[in-house]
């Protein structure tokens, strides 16, 4: 009975989430392996390529489709998401699709869409490796977006490739992700792990006043640490301001709008989640080990190698992964901090949805971002026995 | 005094000035008189409160950003809470998902929930409207009420309420004097936590909110993309106030919740 009621209890926010949270989350990274602009776009064209296999000619039906298709979709506006769809495979599609378009809606009645009225427009529009396109493009689903998440495509014969030079980028985008991540981890690591140490030999008074100023910090809207920096670091910035009047340098230094900037202010934000975590692990180490240690003859240094870092290695890696797995999904310090090159995957997610409306590589590269996340979650579960997440 | 606590203690001296002194080295900026924002001042003035106090524009962003706060918390503490009691010392393979599942939107990158709600907001024409801010700030609060909520629950005396019944309470009444007062400080916390997320959120603003419901956060964002004026720094320094008087109240709350520990454990 008790079991029911708590059932009931739980009923409310888990449907919530549900609605709000997973069906969403699940439809966005749905895009990342369905097809919608073609087959909206083509269904005659498709249906005529049903049987149609790569090394057979093209069927005279297909033409005379689509140019069916081309009048039908001229209204809806569906012809050019899947111009534009077609185009990631097959460079120059567009234009001669739209060309097409417009030539097929001028014709009068009567007129033959034939292979030769299409090879007059674009011959792009009727060679095999663009109804090849076509019919991969027109499946429900495809690895198309996956693929290109991660620099790779298909060629027209359906084999996985490496996407040509000029149009790698993504992998690039992961790994600076990560390296990014990594420099902000270490540089938290480096500055707050003397902190969390200070934290455990302090008296309870000089501790407490310490946390406050951990702490004030981590309560400071994100949007104030930002503008904070941005006054700082820029070029006509107090640092700069500081540094020339003593004569240090003589040029401003350039340190925003940049990796350094990112670096540091998203360090700045990520600090007090290295810190909290660490000085909860550290705070349980008995103060009496290291004087054993030291009675028993070892240098400090070795104390601190031998004893204190094993102890502390907990701590210590669930603070990193804590700091990786928020820097690895940062989007607003490095949007308003960073140059284009210091942008993050995240940047890449919001843009691809936003701006060229690429829903399926927004969905793809986010896939990317979630899983690794996941896998690092996991890991930080395994190493602080699931008590990765807490609130101070 | 040895070389590696000299270095250690230089350490520690320069991590908590780098964690303050940039917030705190702005401040007095928002009082010159002039736009340069650099030091030394030319002169004080008040001008850039006077011109926030004569605008529109953050007034109005300060009233949606308490709107969409307060009633994502108090949808987030209501949710919360009676999911927390639900959970309370559950366990198995569907209680370990539902856990999972209610944590998940704190572990989820901000930007993914954020677009995953754009897009599926939008067809519900939920987009640039209160309601689709407030679901959506509701989504990424909640994990913070159920956190401490949930602990403070499983940490509760059974006893307690047992000496109630025996002392002829019945079970509302027990749950009004007994349970309630003690989970009270830590939903309180809670609810802190869920309006700091809410009130803090740029990312799902960006996507979410439209011209009329413009945040705090997206006001300064969209400011921020075009020029810094002392202007925005006195937002900021008012921002700062503000989140300093929720973090003192969060102390408050959280040194409460210790010594009720400490006076339950005693006795």
């Amino acid at each position: 009975m008790a079991r029911y009621r708590k059932t009931f209890f739980l009923m409310p926010l888990i449907g919530f989430l549900l609605i709000f949270f997973v069906v969403p989350m699940v439809w966005f990274l749905s895009y990342a392996v369905r097809e919608t602009e073609v087959p909206r776009a083509l269904p005659r064209t498709l249906e005529a390529l049903s049987h149609w296999q790569q090394d057979q000619p093209v069927p005279d039906t297909a033409f005379a489709a689509l140019a069916g298709d081309m009048i039908e979709a001229a209204n809806s506006g569906s012809m050019a998401d899947a111009a534009r769809r077609l185009n990631y495979e097959l460079t120059g599609v567009r234009s001669a699709l739209s060309k097409a378009s417009r030539v097929v809606r001028r014709a009068g009645a009567g007129t033959d869409f034939d292979i030769d009225f299409f090879n007059a427009i674009d011959p792009v529009l009727t060679s095999p490796a663009f109804f090849a396109v076509v019919k991969r493009a027109g499946n429900a689903m495809s690895d198309h977006y996956l693929l290109a998440a991660v620099d790779l495509q298909r060629t027209p014969a359906g084999a996985v490739v490496r996407a040509p030079q000029e149009n790698r980028l993504y992998l690039t985008v992961l790994w600076r992700t990560l390296e990014i991540a990594c420099m902000v981890t270490l540089a938290c690591l480096f500055l707050g792990f003397p902190v969390a140490v200070l934290l455990t030999t302090s008296s309870e008074k000089v501790a407490d006043t310490i946390l406050v100023l951990v702490m004030l910090p981590f309560w400071t809207s994100l949007l104030v640490r930002t503008t904070a920096w941005i006054v700082l670091l820029q070029k006509e910035g107090i640092i700069n301001g500081v540094l020339l009047s003593l004569g240090l340098i003589a040029e401003p230094l350039t340190m925003i709008f940049n990796r350094t900037g990112v670096v540091i202010a998203m360090t700045h934000v990520l600090l007090p989640f290295m810190i909290l975590p660490l000085y909860g692990t550290l705070k349980a180490i008995p103060r009496g080990y290291m004087r054993a240690a030291a009675s028993l003859g070892a240098r400090p240094f070795t104390a601190f190698h031998r004893v204190y870092l094993p102890l502390a290695a907990p701590g210590i890696a669930a603070g990193c992964i804590m700091v990786f797995i928020l820097s690895v999904g940062y989007y607003v310090t490095p949007a308003l901090v960073g140059g284009p090159s210091d942008q993050m995957l995240s940047a890449f997610v919001a843009n691809y949805t936003t701006g060229t409306g690429n829903w399926g590589l927004a969905s793809a590269l986010g896939l990317i971002l979630l899983i690794v996340t996941i896998i690092l979650y996991l890991l930080a579960q395994r190493l602080s026995g699931g008590r990765a997440i807490s609130l101070g | 005094m040895n070389p590696w606590r000299i270095v250690f203690h230089l350490l520690s001296a320069a991590a908590l000035l780098f964690l303050i002194a940039p917030i705190l080295a702005v401040i007095p900026l928002s009082f010159s008189s002039n736009s340069i924002l650099s030091y030394p001042m030319p002169g004080l003035s008040l001008r850039w409160y006077e011109s926030i106090a004569s605008s529109s524009r953050w007034y109005v962003a300060l009233a949606n950003s308490m709107i969409i706060g307060i009633t994502a918390t108090a949808i987030s503490v209501v949710l919360g809470t009676m999911a927390s009691f639900g959970l309370a010392r559950r366990s198995g393979p569907v209680a370990a998902a539902m856990r999972v599942l209610i944590l998940s939107p704190m572990i989820v990158p901000i930007v993914l929930v954020a677009v995953a709600l754009y897009l599926f907001l939008a067809p519900l024409q939920l987009t640039n409207t209160m309601t689709g801010m407030i679901l959506a700030h509701t989504v990424i609060a909640v994990p913070f009420v159920v956190i401490p909520v949930l602990t403070a629950i499983e940490q509760l005396d059974g006893n307690m309420i047992r000496a109630a019944a025996s002392c002829g309470a019945r079970p509302w009444t027990a749950f009004r004097r007994v349970t309630v007062p003690s989970i009270a400080p830590s939903l309180a916390s809670g609810a802190l936590f869920a309006f700091a997320a809410s009130f803090d959120d740029v990312v799902i603003a960006l996507f979410v909110a439209g011209p009329n419901q413009r945040t705090l956060p997206r006001e300064m964002y969209s400011s921020l993309r075009e020029t810094i004026s002392p202007e925005l720094i006195a937002v900021a320094t008012i921002m700062m106030i503000f989140s300093t008087a929720l973090f003192l109240l969060m102390q408050n709350l959280q040194r409460r919740r210790r010594r009720m520990l400490q006076s339950a454990a005693r006795s």
